[in-house]
């Protein structure tokens, strides 16, 4: 067997491994569906209450309809970046948590094999959830999607994905060198990150020192790619010039991701972190 | 269980390969080098900002200690809780690097030449880790993958060696968290011996367990070494199965070895009670002046 099979065989068992434990939770999984469906809703809502809110007709049908599909947008790509990013970050914090840690990093994998297959599974999990979303939110509020441009929306999300992973990877480091608070660090970063890109405004209309941070930010081309397919129906063509810039940038990202992850493992051998009790 | 001649019989082969067998031939199965660790923990943010004296604490788990395991062997490290035995393991397996000196399995540095190393070893800790919902078969066949074995023949192996160790085909699929104590550590020996480890490290393997499971285990540790050629290293705190499992056993304290030898060696060190051949224990008491319990008070403060 070659080594690249091996690899990819190993890195399969981490994609069978969170299939079967989401499987095994399945419970958990509605919850969070329906936690996530009810907060994209919420904030969809707040464009239909913008004419009550003002007290008068301030926006027409139509504009509250282009209102709602930003948000909704945002909304989605928001849960999107939420769950390959935990997902990826939270590769530790789990292993950690059950106490498995040891034997994972014992295995003879490679951590970018490692990395990979909890990326792999991260993706198609977060297609599924944000496809189920949108097909409720587009029911919901009766969304005209006809100009959508699916496709190009999808290799936007995909593309860009692999910025995100770069950046999850980079946070996976927190919870394995703060074993206590290391996870809830990597949500102040998700945070951030979210903050600084757009999700609910034109990122290029916040606050000017938010809009400055929120050129360097992957996040803000994914969301800006995906809200230029999805309502104004741009295609892969005309959006090649998004889909390089994100490409270029998952190509530097995923590298820096893995080679910070490998000094903090060093590191975390050196200081004893590398332990399922922290 | 009790070992026997048909365990060899067709179901499972966790053997080493003849090509490795023949890349290792010769070669100590583990060599450990004036080997030193030290843990230090800092003080806290505030004793740090107001620059105060002390609060931070220095722990030498692992002090200068050097030992060879030859191939096949069932060597034990013997000694109190707290006294560095878990530490010498996780430096053997790559989870810690150490201070000074080296460890080298198989001629293999564990720093220089991880993935090497990683190939031959696997490990049992006392706490058997799972992911708790996922059943046995669901854990093992996660575990057989990462070692670059496929699903068919390790779904087949983890049935016969599950099995093998009592567990009922409903047990085998349904999840690690309804199991008990005792089963989690068998399957925690199946989840290490599925990967045919050259070298087995057995963190207190049995601690916690019931008589009869700690002795099923004992004799499963047996047939690995006799049956499937692998080298077992053991650390107890448990004198009795020390001195049942173990052909050399180097008893440790404060992270130092302080005597090295075979059971009877061991034993030789020190005059029985009213002309009664000495236990473990009494050797320890003998080279360290005191007892376990006193150690691991010691230990913990």
């Amino acid at each position: 067997m070659t080594v690249a099979a091996q690899e990819l065989r190993a890195s399969y068992a981490f994609v069978e491994r969170n299939i079967n434990l989401t499987r095994r939770y399945w419970g958990w999984e509605v919850v969070w569906l329906l936690y996530t469906i009810a907060n994209s809703l919420a904030v969809v809502f707040i464009a239909r209450s913008v004419n009550s809110a003002v007290g008068a007709d301030a926006l027409s049908k139509a504009q509250i309809d282009q209102v709602v599909l930003f948000l909704a947008i945002g909304a989605l790509v928001w849960h999107y970046i939420s769950v390959v990013f935990e997902t990826v970050s939270d590769m530790i914090s789990w292993e950690r948590w059950e106490g498995t840690i040891e034997y994972t990093f014992m295995a003879p994998v490679r951590r970018t094999t490692h990395m990979v297959g909890t990326s792999l599974f991260s993706l198609v999990y977060g297609l599924i959830h944000t496809a189920v979303v949108l097909v409720i939110i587009v029911l919901v509020f009766h969304l005209d999607m006809s100009r959508a441009d699916y496709v190009s929306a999808t290799l936007v999300l995909l593309v860009g994905s692999l910025s995100l992973i770069g950046i999850g990877i980079m946070g996976a480091v927190l919870p394995l060198l703060y074993p206590e608070r290391g996870s809830q660090m990597c949500h102040v970063v998700q945070a951030a990150l979210v903050l600084i890109s757009g999700v609910y405004i034109q990122a290029d209309k916040m606050p000017a020192p938010l809009a400055a941070v929120s050129v360097v930010s992957p996040a803000r081309y994914i969301i800006e790619g995906i809200r230029s397919a999805l309502i104004d129906g741009n295609g892969v063509v005309d959006l090649w010039k998004t889909l390089l810039g994100l490409f270029l940038c998952g190509a530097l990202l995923i590298p820096l991701g893995v080679w910070v992850f490998s000094r903090g493992e060093r590191y975390a051998k050196r200081a004893g972190k590398l332990k399922r009790t922290g | 269980m009790q070992p026997s001649a048909d365990s060899t019989k067709p179901g499972y082969q966790a053997t080493v390969s003849s090509r490795l067998q023949a890349t290792l031939e010769g070669r100590h199965a583990l060599v450990v080098e004036g080997v030193s660790k030290v843990f230090a923990t800092r003080p806290g943010i505030v004793a740090r900002l107001r620059r105060l004296p002390g609060g931070g604490k220095r722990v030498v788990a692992v002090d200068d200690v050097s030992l060879v395991v030859e191939r096949g062997e069932i060597f034990g490290i013997l000694g109190p809780n707290g006294t560095g035995k878990s530490t010498l393991i996780r430096l053997m397996s790559t989870l810690l690097s150490p201070d000074a000196g080296h460890v080298r399995v198989f001629g293999y540095d564990v720093v220089q030449q991880e993935a090497e190393v990683k190939k031959l070893i696997n490990r049992v800790s006392v706490e058997a880790s799972f992911f708790k919902k996922l059943s046995p078969m669901e854990n093992l066949l996660f575990g057989a993958r990462l070692y670059g074995r496929d699903a068919d023949s390790s779904r087949r192996d983890i049935v016969a060696i599950l099995t093998r160790l009592g567990l009922d085909g409903r047990s085998i699929t349904s999840p690690m968290e309804d199991m008990s104590r005792g089963m989690q550590q068998k399957v925690a020996i199946a989840r290490a011996f599925l990967t045919a480890p050259v070298l087995l490290l057995l963190d207190e393997p049995t601690t916690g367990l019931d008589p009869h499971s700690k002795r099923e285990v004992q004799a499963f540790v047996r047939e690995i070494r006799d049956v499937h050629d692998a080298t077992v290293l053991l650390t107890t705190h448990d004198m009795q199965e020390a001195d049942a499992l173990c052909d050399r056993i180097a008893i440790v304290d404060s992270g130092r070895i302080v005597a090295l030898d075979t059971p009877a060696q061991l034993k030789k060190l020190v005059a029985g009670l009213e002309g009664a051949e000495p236990t473990l224990e009494e050797v320890f008491l003998q080279l360290t002046g005191k007892t376990i319990e006193e150690a691991e008070k010691e230990a913990v403060a």
